[in-house]
């Protein structure tokens, strides 16, 4: 896909929209791709995106059942604040790479 | 440079519009009519999937399927050690028969799907239900195993026809799963 222009950055993302450079991640970049996927982020959000974020630099892969036992929302609540493939559209958000989890 | 992004909001959004053009899957009907584990979850899997990608999902448990939804049996399948013979191949078929062989097949491979962070099948059953998807059993295996909406697990929504069943699948662009 083509780069994301952004406060003067260059950041490259892949053919699924996912960031190449986790480290280019910035909240305020958060919310435009969130936009671009009609999702208004919320404290809630944030909260969600910087523990995806922390698990990803630990290496942990990333499942559903793993965010619903983040403490900070359970799978109904993950589905509502992420409409139309939750984990998915979280990673794109965060600038982590694709979750390759099938559960 | 937001104005530079928002041309990139207009590069994603016609790229969304293009995939309903290709016929997106919108919606997914799964029938499980098996109750040994193996089946069962991939029925499970392919479920939750599909609600994970975002595509609507509905499943319908039918003939030895309905175990699988029973709070009696959801948490206790078993595989079959006999009359499969990707089950260890090149074992003979009569150790598979041995009392006992089945059930401990089944804890080993119970055992291997926790490594993945694989669900037990009520918890599975529980992230479908929370994520959107509806579970239904078959009015008719139900009948035939005697079976009522109490010995279902909580989630199971209603013992339906399977006339119900195709009611619940319409729409364009709904794809069918047998198991």
């Amino acid at each position: 896909m083509e780069p994301i222009l952004f406060n003067g950055l260059t950041i490259a993302t892949d053919e699924g929209g996912y960031l190449k450079d986790a480290k280019q991640w910035s909240p305020d970049l958060a919310v435009k791709i969130a936009a671009s996927l009609r999702i208004d982020l919320t404290e809630k959000h944030f909260q969600l995106i910087h523990w995806l974020r922390e698990k990803y630099t630990e290496g942990v892969p990333l499942t559903i059942r793993k965010v619903a036992n983040s403490g900070i929302v359970d799978i109904k609540q993950f589905y509502q604040l992420f409409p139309g493939g939750p984990l998915k559209n979280a990673a794109r958000i965060a600038g982590i790479p694709k979750p390759v989890s099938c559960i | 440079m937001n104005d530079i992004l928002e041309k990139k909001d207009e590069v994603i959004i016609p790229q969304l519009e293009q995939l309903e053009k290709k016929g997106r899957i919108t919606k997914m009907m799964i029938i499980c009519s098996k109750g040994t584990l193996e089946n069962v979850y991939a029925a499970l899997v392919l479920a939750n999937g599909a609600l994970m990608e975002g595509i609507q999902a509905d499943m319908f448990f039918t003939f030895f399927g309905l175990q699988a939804i029973t709070k009696a049996h959801a948490d206790h399948l078993h595989t079959a050690t006999v009359g499969n013979p990707a089950f260890m191949p090149g074992m003979p078929t009569i150790l598979g028969g041995l009392p006992g062989f089945e059930s401990f097949a089944s804890f080993m491979m119970k055992k291997e799907m926790e490594k993945l962070d694989m669900p037990h099948v009520s918890e599975f059953v529980q992230m479908i239900d929370a994520a959107g998807g509806e579970i239904y059993a078959c009015k008719l295996a139900a009948d035939m195993f005697k079976l009522k909406k109490e010995d279902f697990l909580p989630e199971v929504k209603d013992i339906i026809t399977v006339g119900d069943m195709y009611t619940l699948a319409e729409g364009e662009g709904t794809h069918f799963i047998f198991i």
